[in-house]
Protein backbone atom coordinates (compact mmCIF):
# COMPACT_ATOMS: atom_id res chain seq x y z
CA UNK A 1 0.00 0.00 0.00
CA UNK A 2 1.01 3.58 -0.33
CA UNK A 3 3.10 4.90 2.50
CA UNK A 4 1.80 7.39 4.98
CA UNK A 5 3.36 10.54 3.67
CA UNK A 6 1.47 13.77 3.52
CA UNK A 7 2.51 16.72 1.43
CA UNK A 8 1.11 20.19 1.35
CA UNK A 9 2.40 23.34 -0.23
CA UNK A 10 1.62 27.00 -0.45
CA UNK A 11 2.79 29.92 -2.58
CA UNK A 12 3.96 32.90 -0.56
CA UNK A 13 4.48 36.47 -1.76
CA UNK A 14 7.81 36.89 -0.01
CA UNK A 15 11.39 35.84 -0.79
CA UNK A 16 12.75 32.58 0.59
CA UNK A 17 14.96 34.40 3.15
CA UNK A 18 11.87 35.92 4.75
CA UNK A 19 9.95 32.64 4.72
CA UNK A 20 13.01 30.94 6.19
CA UNK A 21 12.94 33.24 9.20
CA UNK A 22 9.23 32.62 9.65
CA UNK A 23 9.63 28.87 9.81
CA UNK A 24 12.84 28.72 11.87
CA UNK A 25 12.91 31.59 14.39
CA UNK A 26 11.37 30.56 17.71
CA UNK A 27 9.34 33.76 18.20
CA UNK A 28 7.97 33.31 14.67
CA UNK A 29 7.27 29.58 15.12
CA UNK A 30 5.32 30.52 18.23
CA UNK A 31 2.91 32.39 15.96
CA UNK A 32 2.00 29.53 13.66
CA UNK A 33 2.75 26.29 15.45
CA UNK A 34 3.12 25.94 19.20
CA UNK A 35 2.50 28.51 21.91
CA UNK A 36 5.97 28.38 23.36
CA UNK A 37 8.99 27.36 21.33
CA UNK A 38 12.63 26.71 21.97
CA UNK A 39 14.90 25.40 19.27
CA UNK A 40 18.64 25.05 18.83
CA UNK A 41 18.82 25.69 15.12
CA UNK A 42 21.56 23.31 14.04
CA UNK A 43 21.65 19.72 12.89
CA UNK A 44 21.16 17.56 15.99
CA UNK A 45 19.94 20.56 17.98
CA UNK A 46 17.16 19.99 20.49
CA UNK A 47 13.91 21.86 20.62
CA UNK A 48 10.69 21.89 22.55
CA UNK A 49 7.17 22.90 21.72
CA UNK A 50 4.49 23.70 24.26
CA UNK A 51 0.89 23.64 23.15
CA UNK A 52 -1.42 25.38 25.58
CA UNK A 53 -4.66 23.54 26.06
CA UNK A 54 -8.00 25.25 26.41
CA UNK A 55 -7.52 25.02 30.16
CA UNK A 56 -4.18 26.09 31.62
CA UNK A 57 -3.52 22.64 33.04
CA UNK A 58 -3.94 20.98 29.67
CA UNK A 59 -0.69 22.17 28.11
CA UNK A 60 1.20 19.48 26.22
CA UNK A 61 4.90 19.38 25.52
CA UNK A 62 6.61 17.94 22.50
CA UNK A 63 10.32 17.43 22.04
CA UNK A 64 11.93 17.71 18.65
CA UNK A 65 15.39 17.25 17.22
CA UNK A 66 16.53 19.31 14.25
CA UNK A 67 17.76 17.25 11.32
CA UNK A 68 18.53 19.56 8.39
CA UNK A 69 19.32 23.27 8.46
CA UNK A 70 20.12 24.53 4.96
CA UNK A 71 19.06 28.18 4.74
CA UNK A 72 17.03 29.24 2.90
CA UNK A 73 16.19 25.93 1.26
CA UNK A 74 15.57 23.11 3.71
CA UNK A 75 14.58 22.76 7.33
CA UNK A 76 13.55 19.48 8.89
CA UNK A 77 13.04 18.03 12.33
CA UNK A 78 11.94 14.80 13.92
CA UNK A 79 9.42 14.46 16.69
CA UNK A 80 7.07 11.94 18.16
CA UNK A 81 9.91 9.77 19.46
CA UNK A 82 9.60 8.13 22.89
CA UNK A 83 10.93 10.11 25.85
CA UNK A 84 14.64 9.67 26.37
CA UNK A 85 15.26 8.10 22.97
CA UNK A 86 17.14 9.52 20.04
CA UNK A 87 14.68 10.17 17.21
CA UNK A 88 15.51 8.09 14.16
CA UNK A 89 13.64 6.71 11.19
CA UNK A 90 11.48 4.04 12.77
CA UNK A 91 10.58 5.75 16.02
CA UNK A 92 9.67 9.25 14.98
CA UNK A 93 7.92 11.43 12.46
CA UNK A 94 9.96 13.58 10.08
CA UNK A 95 8.65 17.02 9.22
CA UNK A 96 10.54 18.54 6.28
CA UNK A 97 10.09 22.02 4.85
CA UNK A 98 11.41 22.82 1.38
CA UNK A 99 11.55 26.37 0.08
CA UNK A 100 11.79 27.04 -3.67
CA UNK A 101 12.24 30.51 -5.07
CA UNK A 102 9.63 31.49 -7.66
CA UNK A 103 9.57 34.47 -9.99
CA UNK A 104 8.53 37.84 -8.58
CA UNK A 105 10.12 37.40 -5.13
CA UNK A 106 7.75 34.59 -4.31
CA UNK A 107 8.46 31.30 -2.53
CA UNK A 108 6.84 27.92 -2.81
CA UNK A 109 6.83 26.32 0.64
CA UNK A 110 6.29 22.59 0.80
CA UNK A 111 5.86 20.55 3.95
CA UNK A 112 6.20 16.77 3.94
CA UNK A 113 5.49 14.69 6.99
CA UNK A 114 6.65 11.08 6.92
CA UNK A 115 7.52 8.22 9.19
CA UNK A 116 4.49 6.62 10.70
CA UNK A 117 4.47 3.70 8.31
CA UNK A 118 7.85 2.48 9.55
CA UNK A 119 7.10 2.66 13.20
CA UNK A 120 7.69 -0.80 14.55
CA UNK A 121 6.69 -0.27 18.13
CA UNK A 122 4.68 -2.70 20.15
CA UNK A 123 0.97 -2.06 20.06
CA UNK A 124 0.70 -0.29 23.41
CA UNK A 125 3.59 2.03 22.54
CA UNK A 126 1.94 2.90 19.28
CA UNK A 127 -1.34 3.57 20.99
CA UNK A 128 0.41 5.90 23.40
CA UNK A 129 2.08 7.60 20.50
CA UNK A 130 -1.22 8.16 18.80
CA UNK A 131 -2.72 9.48 22.00
CA UNK A 132 0.11 11.97 22.50
CA UNK A 133 0.41 13.09 18.91
CA UNK A 134 -3.07 12.79 17.64
CA UNK A 135 -2.97 16.08 15.79
CA UNK A 136 -0.08 14.85 13.66
CA UNK A 137 -2.07 11.95 12.37
CA UNK A 138 -4.62 13.82 10.42
CA UNK A 139 -2.48 14.14 7.37
CA UNK A 140 -1.54 10.53 7.22
CA UNK A 141 -5.10 9.52 7.66
CA UNK A 142 -6.29 11.83 4.95
CA UNK A 143 -5.60 9.02 2.55
CA UNK A 144 -8.15 6.82 4.24
CA UNK A 145 -10.61 9.64 4.11
CA UNK A 146 -10.02 10.01 0.37
CA UNK A 147 -10.49 6.31 -0.05
CA UNK A 148 -13.76 6.49 1.78
CA UNK A 149 -14.99 9.41 -0.27
CA UNK A 150 -13.96 7.66 -3.48
CA UNK A 151 -15.77 4.46 -2.64
CA UNK A 152 -18.94 5.99 -1.34
CA UNK A 153 -19.20 8.92 -3.77
CA UNK B 1 -17.51 9.97 20.22
CA UNK B 2 -16.33 9.24 23.74
CA UNK B 3 -12.60 9.42 24.27
CA UNK B 4 -12.29 5.70 24.93
CA UNK B 5 -14.09 4.93 21.70
CA UNK B 6 -12.03 7.48 19.88
CA UNK B 7 -8.81 5.99 21.26
CA UNK B 8 -9.92 2.62 19.96
CA UNK B 9 -10.61 4.15 16.61
CA UNK B 10 -7.20 5.81 16.32
CA UNK B 11 -5.23 2.84 17.52
CA UNK B 12 -7.24 0.59 15.21
CA UNK B 13 -6.20 2.71 12.26
CA UNK B 14 -2.63 3.32 13.49
CA UNK B 15 -1.37 -0.09 12.38
CA UNK B 16 -0.42 -0.33 8.69
CA UNK B 17 -1.46 -3.98 8.43
CA UNK B 18 -4.86 -3.17 9.81
CA UNK B 19 -5.25 -0.29 7.42
CA UNK B 20 -4.50 -2.74 4.62
CA UNK B 21 -7.28 -5.00 5.88
CA UNK B 22 -9.59 -2.01 6.19
CA UNK B 23 -8.69 -0.87 2.66
CA UNK B 24 -9.67 -4.27 1.32
CA UNK B 25 -12.92 -4.22 3.25
CA UNK B 26 -13.78 -0.77 1.96
CA UNK B 27 -13.20 -2.10 -1.56
CA UNK B 28 -15.16 -5.32 -1.15
CA UNK B 29 -18.82 -5.40 -0.28
CA UNK B 30 -18.68 -8.10 2.36
CA UNK B 31 -15.60 -10.24 2.58
CA UNK B 32 -14.62 -13.40 4.43
CA UNK B 33 -11.50 -13.72 6.55
CA UNK B 34 -10.05 -16.34 4.21
CA UNK B 35 -10.59 -14.15 1.18
CA UNK B 36 -8.85 -11.29 2.99
CA UNK B 37 -5.97 -13.55 3.95
CA UNK B 38 -5.35 -14.31 0.27
CA UNK B 39 -4.84 -10.64 -0.45
CA UNK B 40 -2.45 -9.66 2.32
CA UNK B 41 1.16 -10.63 2.96
CA UNK B 42 0.45 -11.89 6.47
CA UNK B 43 -1.11 -14.94 8.05
CA UNK B 44 -4.76 -15.80 8.45
CA UNK B 45 -4.28 -15.66 12.22
CA UNK B 46 -2.99 -12.09 11.90
CA UNK B 47 -5.98 -11.19 9.74
CA UNK B 48 -8.32 -12.62 12.38
CA UNK B 49 -6.64 -10.51 15.08
CA UNK B 50 -6.89 -7.36 13.00
CA UNK B 51 -10.56 -8.04 12.33
CA UNK B 52 -11.21 -8.26 16.07
CA UNK B 53 -9.53 -4.90 16.70
CA UNK B 54 -11.41 -3.25 13.82
CA UNK B 55 -14.65 -4.74 15.08
CA UNK B 56 -14.03 -3.45 18.63
CA UNK B 57 -13.39 0.02 17.21
CA UNK B 58 -16.76 -0.24 15.52
CA UNK B 59 -15.27 0.15 12.05
CA UNK B 60 -16.55 -3.18 10.76
CA UNK B 61 -19.42 -5.58 11.39
CA UNK B 62 -19.57 -9.33 11.03
CA UNK B 63 -22.57 -11.09 9.59
CA UNK B 64 -23.20 -14.78 9.32
CA UNK B 65 -24.38 -15.76 5.88
CA UNK B 66 -25.04 -19.47 5.64
CA UNK B 67 -21.79 -21.17 6.58
CA UNK B 68 -19.72 -18.07 6.03
CA UNK B 69 -18.94 -15.06 8.18
CA UNK B 70 -18.66 -11.90 6.14
CA UNK B 71 -17.10 -8.65 7.30
CA UNK B 72 -18.32 -5.27 6.16
CA UNK B 73 -17.25 -1.71 6.83
CA UNK B 74 -19.69 0.29 8.92
CA UNK B 75 -20.17 3.35 6.67
CA UNK B 76 -21.47 5.54 9.47
CA UNK B 77 -18.56 4.77 11.74
CA UNK B 78 -16.08 5.27 8.94
CA UNK B 79 -17.82 8.53 8.21
CA UNK B 80 -17.29 9.54 11.85
CA UNK B 81 -13.64 8.68 11.42
CA UNK B 82 -13.41 10.58 8.14
CA UNK B 83 -15.00 13.64 9.71
CA UNK B 84 -12.67 13.56 12.68
CA UNK B 85 -9.73 13.15 10.31
CA UNK B 86 -10.84 15.95 8.05
CA UNK B 87 -11.06 18.23 11.05
CA UNK B 88 -7.58 17.30 12.15
CA UNK B 89 -6.27 17.26 8.59
CA UNK B 90 -6.78 20.99 8.24
CA UNK B 91 -4.03 21.65 10.79
CA UNK B 92 -1.05 21.75 8.43
CA UNK B 93 -3.09 23.76 6.03
CA UNK B 94 -3.82 26.28 8.77
CA UNK B 95 -0.16 26.34 9.73
CA UNK B 96 0.91 27.01 6.15
CA UNK B 97 -1.67 29.76 5.83
CA UNK B 98 -0.34 31.35 9.03
CA UNK B 99 3.25 31.11 7.74
CA UNK B 100 2.15 32.81 4.53
CA UNK B 101 0.48 35.68 6.42
CA UNK B 102 3.47 36.17 8.71
CA UNK B 103 6.07 36.05 5.94
CA UNK B 104 4.12 38.36 3.65
CA UNK B 105 3.56 40.86 6.46
CA UNK B 106 7.26 40.77 7.38
CA UNK B 107 8.26 41.28 3.73
CA UNK B 108 5.83 44.14 3.25
CA UNK B 109 7.12 45.80 6.40
CA UNK B 110 10.75 45.55 5.27
CA UNK B 111 9.82 47.05 1.89
CA UNK B 112 7.95 49.91 3.55
CA UNK B 113 10.99 50.66 5.68
CA UNK B 114 13.25 50.70 2.66
CA UNK B 115 11.03 53.10 0.75
CA UNK B 116 11.20 55.70 3.55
Amino acid sequence: MADLTIEQEILIDAPAEVVWRTITEPDQIAQWFADRVHVDLQSGGAGSLVFEGKAADRATHAALVVETVDPPRQFSFRWGHPDGEVPLPGNSVLVAFTLSAESGARTRLRVVETGLEVIGWPEDEKARYVEDHRHGWAHHLGRLENLFVAKSG
Amino acid sequence: MSSVTEDQLWSAIADPSRRRVLDLLVGGGGTTASSLAQNVPFSRQAVAKHLVVLEHAGLINRQKEGREVRFRVDPERLNDAARAMAELASQWDQRLQAIKRLAEAAYKESNDHESH
